[in-house]
């Protein structure tokens, strides 16, 4: 069946989570903000990533990665034309240019550089395609995801801190009374002005954000600025009930109770 | 009479009026507002009360399925819904992944009113977008031993099956002591 989605509600570090844990063989398409980047996996192992327009070709990795000059790379690409990548790195390591590691390491940083890009697209739509896979001629690679996983988290810790300084989305804001804290006197970009003019002890931060249409991450980003900068105070918003305290139930006897619940499965099972 | 309860819960357009209605003897009441105070205009409509629906087993005995309010401001009429309920019943839309991060902190959210037996139905899983179990399970962070039921709220039979693994749930865990 279909798994697809939108980042903003399923992350990318989920999906690779999944991708992992589920062992699957497809290929992952996430169509960003600006271009779109397709990802490989093998039983859940990541073997391959291409994004937009740019050269996935191996001369062109290899290009980028600094292992040939542009003009070597020119010159490969002119006698090498329609030989396949797999060719192409064999001519490379036989003719003593690059040894295999030096290309499979290159590969290897390309793919890892187009993941890693991927952990900061906080919109856009992903699909995963089953059993759909690189072209043939393409080299792959074959890189555990639990590392890549662990590296993409670390570069996503700054929206872990901002969680932590604003667990809950559904407080409310209020301007703080204090001499000298006037928000008039601050220099504020767009978005910070948008927020602003949803503060109100009535808007909890998750409802400013959905008026601006803003991701949890930028919304709360903005959020911990006005607080770092005092201009503001988290407040619980009108209306908002206390937190719940966990109830016992009642003590039943077991034998009553078990009776009455085959008296319901008897009658579930006759509608 | 004796009366007994399950609630029915999930994310705003899970399906949870549609499983009871499936089900219930009686027409099921929904109940759905718009928000017209200036402040909030962030919203435009929600459910504020709470849908049911009544399966009488016998002439004794009367089960009643209550649908919570989906948003988590109305959290409070959760609580009271929970207030003695024999199980609970979490559905999820299988096509929108954007619920699924709601869903799991609704589940939270109740097992901490009342430590009963759930399970979870994977609702709308006639739709072609809809997610397969085994990656709702990992979307949802569903340890294995919780019952994550594929469902369509339509369909009768299959709503039953849901009913029955809840029961079936109650009666493990009354003999487990």
């Amino acid at each position: 069946m279909a798994l697809k989605g939108n980042l903003r509600d399923f992350t990318v570090t989920q999906l690779l989570n999944l991708i992992n844990l589920a062992h699957k063989t497809g290929t992952l398409t996430v169509e960003g903000p600006t271009e779109t980047a397709w990802v490989s996996f093998r039983d859940g192992k990541l073997i391959y990533a291409q994004i937009g327009n740019e050269d996935g070709t191996l001369v062109g990795i290899l290009k980028r990665e600094g292992k040939l000059s542009s003009r070597q790379a020119q010159v490969i690409k002119a006698n090498a034309s329609g030989k396949s990548d797999k060719e192409l790195g064999l001519l490379l390591i036989n003719a003593g240019y690059l040894t295999q590691q030096e290309i499979l390491s290159s590969l290897r940083s390309y793919v890892l550089d187009i993941v890693y890009r991927l952990f900061t697209w906080i919109e856009g739509f992903f699909r995963f395609d089953a059993d759909v896979l690189p072209p043939n001629d393409r080299i792959i690679i074959r890189v555990d995801l639990e590392n890549v996983i662990i590296e993409g988290a670390r570069r996503v810790r700054e929206w872990e801190q901002l969680q932590e300084e604003i667990p809950n989305l559904d407080m409310a804001l209020n301007f703080v009374d204090r001499p000298g804290a006037n928000i008039r006197d601050v220099n504020l970009n767009v978005d910070e002005w948008k927020v602003v003019s949803y503060i109100n002890p009535k808007n909890s931060i998750r409802q400013i954000a959905k008026a601006n249409k803003m991701s949890d991450v930028e919304i709360r980003r903005i959020v911990y600025g006005l607080l770092q900068a005092g201009l503001v105070d988290l407040i619980r918003p009108d209306g908002m009930p206390l937190p719940p305290q966990a109830q016992k139930i009642k003590p039943i006897d077991a034998r009553e109770q078990t009776t009455l619940v085959n008296r319901l499965i008897s009658r579930i099972r006759s509608l | 009479m004796q009366t007994v309860k399950m609630v029915v819960t999930g994310p705003f357009n899970a399906g949870k009026t549609q499983f009871i209605r499936t089900v219930s003897e009686i027409d099921v009441v929904s109940t759905e507002r718009k928000i017209s105070a200036e402040a909030e205009k962030v919203k435009e409509t929600t459910t504020v009360a709470m849908d049911f629906g009544r399966i009488t087993v016998d002439e004794d005995l009367v089960l009643y399925l209550f649908g919570t309010p989906g948003q988590k401001r109305f959290d409070f009429m959760w609580e009271i819904l929970s207030e003695g309920m024999l199980g609970f019943i979490v559905v999820v839309d299988s096509a929108r992944p954007e619920t699924f991060r709601e869903a799991r902190g609704i589940l939270h959210t109740f097992r901490a009113y009342a430590p009963t037996p759930y399970v979870v139905a994977a609702n709308k899983q006639d739709m072609d977008d809809a997610w397969d179990i085994d990656d709702l399970r990992i979307a949802l962070k569903l340890e294995d031993s919780i019952k994550l039921l594929p469902t369509v709220a339509s369909d009768k039979e299959s709503v039953k099956a849901v009913l029955l693994e809840l029961l079936y749930s109650i009666l493990e865990e009354m003999k487990a002591g």
